[in-house]
């Protein structure tokens, strides 16, 4: 799979290398809620920056594992979105509902610790 | 066959011959006629009140200028030189205002005054006169043609590096502190401009790195559906990215259209006016600003 997912502390990174097809997003969702159970983190990052496409299949893939982490107490910051894919999905309509989203890897870290 | 073909050949050989022998009488008449032409011509430019910012001097060496530029290409039949002339006349007429049927009702006198002139000369000789028009009609045409276009495009050229300068000027993308952009919009969106502004504004985060910015719309007379839906396309793009943005200075009418064509603005946080904006962004950012010194002295009371 194209994600390493980091555990850094109470946090969990997913850095996304490539582009993902439907059966990797979902590997992805499912391994980040599995982990996110197994090490009791407090927040998950998802850095997207790599991502020349988010499709609606993508974002509410994305919204799924905010709503889930939401409900166990962690919150989900999607960062790195280049500003072409954030005008695509501004004019598509999709949204990652109950996401926090950030510039980059940095300022999502900020996110969560504040 | 071969006869008749020859024949042919040498007709037209001679009637091109016996063109530009007339015009080279032609061109031969308005040089002697210079002087009253030339002064018949502003006269009737002053009385039909065309080019009226210009003073009757500056008409005059114009006039003066033309209509040599006008008899060489008669004389010639290549029009490069008038048109390099046409083009430098407009580039200083333009900027003062001179309007696109002044330009074209000048050259149209010139030509007016020129057929009458001709028209005098050989009045009593009908066959001689009708080719004589023949041969200047085409190049006079051809001349008011030229110098028309050249102003068209002149003006055009000069509205076109207008309005690049304007796109460029147009959406000004300002850092006032670490984190907070400001992005004043003056003068009408349309669509192109609000993508141009969505593109700015989405450089902008990333480059300063801004988590929020303020879009003061003080200077946006209206606005209609697609340019509200760019704009909250774009509040909801700086949101993928991570910045938060407040509008400010949205006047009563603008607040109207958006309610009566039923915009979703619960992206949108909004806030009365500039100075309101920057304060709430600020607050947001956990700034404190706080006066140094007493200032009450100059405060009105």
């Amino acid at each position: 799979m194209p994600v390493s997912i980091l555990k850094q502390g109470a946090y969990l990174i997913a850095s996304v290398q490539s582009a993902l097809t439907d059966t990797e997003v979902i590997e992805l969702r499912d391994s980040i809620l599995e982990r996110v159970a197994k090490y009791r983190s407090t927040g998950v990052i998802v850095d997207v920056a790599a991502l020349d496409i988010i499709d609606s299949f993508a974002a509410r893939s994305l919204s799924t594992v905010a709503r889930t982490n939401r409900l166990r107490g962690a919150k989900t910051v999607v960062v790195g979105i280049q500003p072409e894919v954030a005008v695509a999905m501004s004019q598509f309509g999709l949204r990652l509902d109950d996401a926090y989203t950030a510039l980059d890897l940095e300022a999502g870290i900020q996110v969560l610790t504040t | 066959m071969m006869v008749e073909n020859k024949r042919g050949v040498g007709i037209a050989a001679h009637t091109q011959d016996a063109d530009s022998s007339l015009l080279r009488e032609l061109v031969a008449h308005l040089r002697d006629e210079r002087t009253p032409l030339r002064e018949e011509w502003t006269r009737r430019i002053t009385e039909a009140q065309l080019l009226s910012v210009m003073t009757s001097d500056e008409i005059f060496s114009e006039v003066t200028a033309v209509y040599d530029n006008y008899v060489d290409a008669l004389e010639t039949g290549s029009i490069e030189a008038l048109e390099a002339y046409a083009k430098n006349l407009s580039e200083r007429i333009i900027p003062r205002g001179v309007e696109t049927h002044e330009v074209l009702g000048v050259v149209l006198l010139l030509r007016d005054v020129l057929a009458r002139s001709l028209f005098e000369k050989y009045q009593n000789d009908a066959p001689v006169l009708s080719s004589v028009l023949d041969a200047y009609e085409p190049a006079a045409n051809r001349i008011a043609v030229t110098v028309g276009v050249s102003f068209v495009q002149e003006r055009e050229r000069v509205i076109r590096r207008q309005q690049l300068a304007i796109r460029e000027l147009s959406t000004p993308v300002l850092k006032v502190r670490d984190q907070l952009l400001i992005l004043p919009i003056i003068g009408a969106l349309d669509a192109p401009r609000a993508r141009q502004l969505t593109e700015q504004l989405l450089t902008g985060i990333r480059e300063n790195r801004a988590k929020v910015v303020v879009i003061d719309i003080t200077g946006v007379p209206t606005i209609d559906m697609p340019v509200a839906e760019h704009l909250v396309q774009a509040v909801r793009a700086s949101a993928l990215m991570g910045a938060r943005v407040i509008i400010t200075g949205l006047s009563a009418d603008i607040a109207q259209t958006l309610v009566n064509l039923g915009v979703d603005l619960s992206m949108m946080q909004s806030v009365g006016d500039l100075q309101g904006g920057i304060e709430e962004a600020e607050r947001q950012l956990s700034y404190a600003v706080t006066r140094t010194g007493d200032q009450s002295a100059g405060d009105e009371a």
